[in-house]
């Protein structure tokens, strides 16, 4: 039986071992969707910044309220700027066709982004960007190049003037004892209403509520997965046991 | 009760099945882990199909619709995304098994006289479960969905002469488009299935008729006791149904690690890019096929040159059909007079090995962008997928085997 179980581990082990690696250096972070009351400072910030370009059209106002604990009435009062019923789809009302001669492409929908470009990736884009006169919008991003999106929330971090540290870790410089890339931004060309640490914090919630909109399932999925583990184990000491009753006599 | 049965048996031979199947079909008593994966492959057949009618309740077969409905699915339908997710990692879960069950097929010489059609049929399914694989994995209408099919059925317009108009005929359109969607969708939920229903009960009345072959690879019909039942056989009810269970148990508990806990198995399952909807205008940078294609992937892109006036691209589309044609006619290459690796000598032990080594490599190769280097590994892995084959008739015969004993062993 050892061997069975071991086999069978070997046979998906190959499947474990690749995955791919490389690109740009990120900052990683690990979310919580059971941190409620991150999610919905995510979900303002999303509602607030995000959508008035960027649609999260595969999910609903209803299953966001619902999942987050936040009120209806609250919800439509201060979540909703499209005047959409609650059970609707989170569509915004920009133009497609205008938003692409505005932007070169039409923003996109964001409903599934952080499953598409991962978590780390989202978090890393949304403290990327920096002051870059030769674009159009006078911002680029370290983790995207040439990105056609402005820096939307240029009031919260303010607006850094050189490009932003992703992907490095923090460290003490030995001789004169400052820390090198505590955040992001090492030099700000205007400055915004948020600490450093406080933007951080706000763009964590953020990748948060985004990564919970990707996968809106995931707390209750792995949680009846324990119970779905732990009922297999049962029926397996029953089925061993039954095997080994009936098969004793073979030999 | 038992009234009801006499009343069916005499018009339809109920028992007879049952006992010429289960209850009074003898298998060898000394199967041993290799010999769960056929129940599991049904087992997974079974998930594949029950999920997949669900599926379908919900899903729109259109160009417009498909994505949003796969959306739907996981979000607004009760246990949508359970049914879903019980799907992908199925179809997953159906390729580990069946490969494994064919190596198993390999190591102990399962496919030699008298089985080579069980290896036959069971080739034919592995086939239609390839075909049965890619077009349901255009049906999410992600970005790989889409690139992937463009990308396999372009590869029809590398055959001289009638190549385009092929590719153009299975694609319905001058590019992959819903007309294609839709033609894809009727063939992976009626056609395919059908056809792959109808292959297994071949696959299973076939081996029902010979009987199963063993680790040892003895024939068990040789010793049989006063009652002419095999000496080494017990029946396949209720031993290996029990025993079988067991498996069951142990392929659940990590199937469904997977499904509650890493769908996307690291972008093996599911593709990362596939969370972007179907975009004729933006290409990927990286295109690469679902984990049980890679090695016949990474064997197209190992051909590289032109040879008598035909692209690489047509001689490498050439190798993979060749890769898998190849495997048909398997029972008439082994010459071995033992059938399993148990017995035969150390040429076929090492070529087995290479084999499956060379499987797997490839299979890591074509996930991965070829480079240089890579490509040159991926020709001499794919020059020793073939030799595995072509020598076969000559290593089988040369070598010294052991002798097979006249019972089976533990």
């Amino acid at each position: 039986m050892r061997k069975l179980i071991f086999g069978l581990f070997i046979a998906f082990l190959p499947v474990l071992g690749l995955a791919a690696g490389a690109g740009i250096p990120l900052d990683p972070i690990k979310t919580d969707h059971t941190d409620k009351v991150s999610l919905q400072r995510g979900a303002a910030l999303f509602t607030n910044y995000c959508m008035g370009c960027h649609s999260m059209e595969y999910a609903r106002y209803k299953r966001v309220a619902e999942d987050l604990e936040i009120p209806t009435a609250l919800f439509e009062e201060n979540l909703i700027f499209t005047g959409a019923q609650i059970g609707e789809l989170m569509k915004n009302s920009m133009d497609k066709d205008m938003a692409a001669d505005w932007f070169g492409a039409p923003p996109p929908d964001l409903t599934l982004e952080s499953r598409l470009r991962g978590e780390s990736w989202v978090y890393s884009y949304l403290r990327g960007f920096y002051k870059d006169d030769s674009r159009p919008l006078g911002v680029n991003n370290v983790v995207f190049d040439k990105v056609g999106m402005p820096h939307v929330m240029v009031d919260l971090q303010g607006l850094c003037a050189v490009e932003p540290n992703i992907g490095k870790k923090a460290s003490v410089e030995p001789l004169s004892g400052n820390i090198r890339n505590a955040g992001a931004c090492p030099e700000y060309a205007t400055e915004g209403s948020m600490t450093s640490a406080e933007f951080d914090r706000a763009m964590y919630d953020l990748t948060n509520f985004m990564s919970y909109m990707a996968d809106p399932i995931k707390v209750e999925r792995e949680r009846l997965g324990i119970f779905v583990l732990i009922f297999v184990a049962i029926f397996f000491v029953f089925a061993y046991l039954l095997n080994r009753e009936y098969w004793k006599d073979v030999h | 009760m038992q009234k009801l049965l006499n009343w069916v048996d005499e018009r339809l031979p109920v028992v007879d099945a049952w006992n010429n199947h289960l209850a009074k079909y003898y298998a060898p008593k000394n199967f041993n882990f290799w010999y769960f994966f056929g129940s599991l492959a049904m087992l997974v057949l079974v998930n594949q199909l029950v999920t997949g009618i669900w599926l379908t309740m919900s899903y729109n077969p259109t160009g417009e619709g498909a994505f949003a409905s796969v959306e739907y699915i996981m979000r607004d339908v009760q246990w949508g995304w359970l049914l879903r997710y019980l799907h992908s990692t199925g179809a997953s879960a159906f390729f580990i098994v069946v490969y494994l069950h064919m190596f198993r097929g390999l190591m102990y010489g399962s496919y030699q006289k008298p089985r080579e059609l069980i290896w036959l049929f069971g080739m034919l399914i592995y086939l239609v479960l390839m075909a049965e694989a890619f077009m349901g994995y255009l049906l999410p209408w992600g970005q790989m969905s889409f690139w992937g099919a463009q990308v396999i059925v372009n590869l029809f317009g590398a055959i001289p002469v009638i190549g385009e108009d092929l590719s153009l005929w299975i694609r319905g359109d001058y590019l992959i488009s819903g007309i294609t969607l839709n033609r894809f969708f009727a063939l992976h939920v009626v056609a395919l299935p059908i056809v792959l229903l109808g292959l297994v009960v071949l696959h299973i009345l076939a081996l029902h008729e010979v009987g199963s072959n063993n680790p040892d690879g003895i024939d068990i019909k040789k010793n049989k006791d006063e009652n002419g039942i095999p000496k080494d056989g017990i029946p396949f009810h209720p031993y290996y149904s029990v025993h079988d269970l067991v498996g069951v148990a142990v392929f659940f508990f990590i199937f469904f690690i997977v499904v509650f806990f890493f769908p996307e198995m690291g972008g093996l399952f599911i593709e990362k890019p596939n969370f972007e909807p179907a975009n004729a205008l933006k290409t990927p940078a990286h295109i690469a096929p679902v984990w049980y294609f890679t090695p016949f992937y990474a064997m197209l892109r190992a051909v590289t040159v032109d040879l008598f006036g035909l692209s690489a691209k047509f001689w490498g589309v050439v190798v993979m059909g060749g890769a898998i044609a190849i495997l048909f006619v398997l029972p008439w290459l082994d010459r071995s007079p033992v059938r399993s690796i148990r017995y035969k000598g150390w040429l076929s032990k090492i070529a087995l090995t290479l084999f499956a080594v060379s499987f797997v490599i490839l299979g890591y190769l074509g996930l991965v962008p070829a480079t240089e280097g890579r490509t040159t590994v991926a020709q001499i892995l794919t020059v020793v997928y073939f030799l595995y084959f072509i020598l076969m008739p000559f290593y089988t015969r040369m070598e010294k085997t052991k002798p097979v004993p006249e019972r089976v062993t533990g």
